[in-house]
């Protein structure tokens, strides 16, 4: 009961937090409805009893990507400035793609009733965290796409490395 | 916690290498040991060595085996497609060495190398968390790379517009992969899923719905109907080596992962109407694709449109999901990479020479320059599906396996586009043989490593088209990968 409560609380905190940060023409009043959305998301993960998830959420999320956002925000922009619309012409349309997928969605899966069609989730033994850590450095385990994300990071950081330094020295000699 | 054995190492062996390979690039750019082009020449040999030691210690058996925690599969289909990507790649790199803002930069040689690796573990994904990581390996330096002339209009629209597509069909992809992952009870293998869904309660519409999710976001990778909207826009305005990448060895990737869920995960008929929404794609691409290339007059957009149609071709094969359709996706896959890098290699030196890739620009190439001349004619012809050219046999193997899958209309709705698809190819040649050249017209200028690419290409596509057996080959023994 107390569960479906927070639960609901915190998806109707995070649903609004989120229309704030794709419709609000100010960037610095976005970034804030994403910083409280990405917060919404960490509170289903402690009702999910992903703990360490939350934390990793709150940490790396909330704490250093949204504070990266807004910093990069008012360093490159004059805060409070009206940057023009968030959205273009073509909104209703895309508004009403979503609703019919939504309703789509709604109406195939109705009548079916998870709870009973899945086992219920076995209580994992021992602690969570560590086992969490042990799977992504085992040889048997997710140790290839925990490396991988890293190579897609250091790549991603090449990307942006060069869009934002190396681009300026191409300029000058630019021609295909 | 399990042991890591030489098997598993050989197994990663290629992507290891290519890791190795980034590194060197890595430090050898940042420290300034190497510089400008060479940086490409070291690229290619490391690429050339990484070939070779895969080809000669790391082959698998054709059944092949999942590694490393079942995440990947090391099998004769993962593996001819490693070897392909990596061709192309060095392919890529002739082209690109020579022009200035592109070959003689380091990021570059690391972008493409990043993406190499991301579509090789594409080839062996065996889970849906690799699947997806695999995928945006291989896309998020693409996107970089289509944009990689920051002073360029044009390049910068392409990079961006290639971001917000990608990125919208990642997200659709994800959410579709995380309802796969809950109406299979929890299942991330390919096989597990396959299990899971035959004896889900979830209502097969909803499965079903999944699924199309899923499928939206290979139609991007492969840019079939109705998610190929991107291809011309940034086939044009990327630089064009990175068109033809994009074009050959990208699109190559989506079908090597879209064949082993297909056929793996989704085996045919366990899901209503799937394998007519795949059938109706396929028509629907290459008629879109060969019908709007008509109009084109600019070669870079034919070509993107074209690319279009042959993914509706190739699609045919995996609608068929028999022995031969899959043998038949192969070789036609094998073909039509090194037919197109061809294409897009002409392209280059025409843009380098004339400043744009108008077909105009053409006019009287005959007279200019044979030889090159020679060379597009082999590459359109195939391209085309013309006899003596690799195209036609790769062509006829697909219309094969559809109709034996029993799919005659979709063999006969593939045979009229071939013959639209012949029309604009041969206007393109008639354009290069027949027309006669600008008046102060000299022979065009093109640089010894384009040179040396083209022809090896062009001598492939003629030889591939009279003696196939070899090369089909290839493609049998990476359909026994699904099909022992």
């Amino acid at each position: 009961m107390v569960t479906t409560f927070v639960f609901v609380v915190a998806a109707a905190v995070l649903l609004v937090a989120a229309l704030i940060a794709v419709l609000k023409n100010n960037l610095v009043h976005a970034a804030m409805g994403l910083v409280v959305s990405l917060f919404g998301t960490a509170v289903l993960f402690v009702l999910l009893e992903a703990y360490f998830l939350a934390v990793a959420q709150v940490v790396i999320y909330v704490g250093a990507i949204a504070i990266l956002i807004v910093f990069s925000i008012m360093l490159t922009r004059r805060v409070g400035a009206q940057w023009g619309n968030q959205t273009n012409p073509t909104w209703p349309f895309a508004l009403l793609a979503a609703g019919v997928l939504t309703v789509l969605f709604a109406l195939m899966v109705r009548g079916w009733n998870p709870d009973q069609a899945l086992p219920a989730a076995e209580a994992v033994p021992g602690d969570v965290t560590a086992r969490l850590g042990a799977a992504l450095v085992n040889p048997g385990g997710y140790v290839v796409p925990f490396e991988v994300a890293s190579v897609l990071l250091l790549a991603a950081l090449i990307g942006a490395v060069y869009v934002a330094w190396g681009g300026r020295k191409a300029e000058k000699s630019t021609q295909r | 916690m399990s042991a890591l054995n030489t098997a598993m190492l050989l197994a990663l062996l290629p992507e290891l290498l290519v890791l190795a390979l980034m590194g060197v690039v890595l430090v050898a750019d940042l420290a300034g040991w190497v510089q400008g082009r060479k940086l490409g020449w070291l690229t290619v040999v490391g690429l050339a060595v990484v070939l070779a030691v895969s080809l000669s210690v790391a082959m698998p058996n054709a059944a092949g085996a999942a590694v490393w925690g079942n995440t990947l599969r090391h099998d004769a289909l993962s593996f001819v497609f490693r070897m392909l990507f990596l061709l192309a790649a060095g392919l890529t790199i002739f082209f690109s060495m020579d022009l200035p803002g592109l070959g003689d930069r380091g990021a570059f040689y690391l972008l493409l190398l990043a993406s190499v690796l991301g579509m090789m573990l594409m080839a062996m994904a065996n889970d849906l968390i690799m699947l997806f990581l695999a995928m945006e390996t291989a896309t998020i330096p693409l996107y970089v790379l289509a944009g990689f002339f920051t002073g360029r209009r044009d390049s910068v629209e392409a990079g961006f517009k290639y971001l917000l597509f990608g990125a919208l069909a990642s997200g659709v992809m994800l959410y579709g992969l995380s309802l796969l992952y809950g109406f299979s009870g929890g299942a991330v293998e390919f096989e597990a899923v396959a299990r899971g869904l035959s004896e889900t309660a979830a209502p097969r519409w909803a499965v079903l719905a999944a699924l199309m999710v899923v499928l939206a976001g290979f139609a991007f990778k492969v840019a079939a109907v109705p998610f190929h909207f991107w291809a011309p826009d940034v086939y044009q305005g990327a630089p064009t080596p990175i068109a033809a990448f994009l074009s050959t060895a990208s699109k190559a990737a989506g079908f090597a992962l879209l064949v082993r869920v297909a056929l793996v995960a989704f085996p045919g008929g366990t899901m209503p109407w799937w394998g007519a929404a795949l059938a109706a794609m396929a028509a629907a691409t290459m008629t879109l694709g060969n019908l709007l290339a008509l109009t084109q007059t600019d070669l870079k957009r034919l070509l993107a449109y074209s690319s279009i149609g042959h993914a509706g071709y190739i699609l045919m094969g995996v609608v068929a999901a028999t022995k031969l359709g899959l043998t038949a996706v192969v070789f036609y896959l094998l073909v039509y990479l090194l037919t197109n890098l061809a294409a897009f290699g002409v392209v280059t030196v025409l843009e380098r020479n004339t400043g744009s890739p108008a077909v105009a620009h053409l006019a009287g190439l005959y007279k200019r320059s044979p030889w090159l001349t020679l060379a597009t004619l082999a590459a359109f012809l195939s391209l085309a599906g013309v006899p003596p050219f690799a195209g036609f046999v790769a062509k006829v193997w697909v219309f094969m396996a559809a109709v034996e899958a029993k799919l005659e209309w979709l063999a006969v709705v593939a045979v009229l586009n071939s013959i639209v698809g012949i029309y604009y190819y041969l206007v393109v040649l008639k354009v290069a043989y027949e027309y006669d050249p600008p008046a102060d017209a000299q022979p065009l200028q093109v640089s010894r490593p384009v040179v040396w690419a083209l022809a090896a290409l062009a001598v492939f596509v003629v030889v591939a088209g009279v003696a196939f057996g070899p090369w089909f080959g290839w493609g049998q023994w990476a359909a026994m990968a699904l099909f022992p």
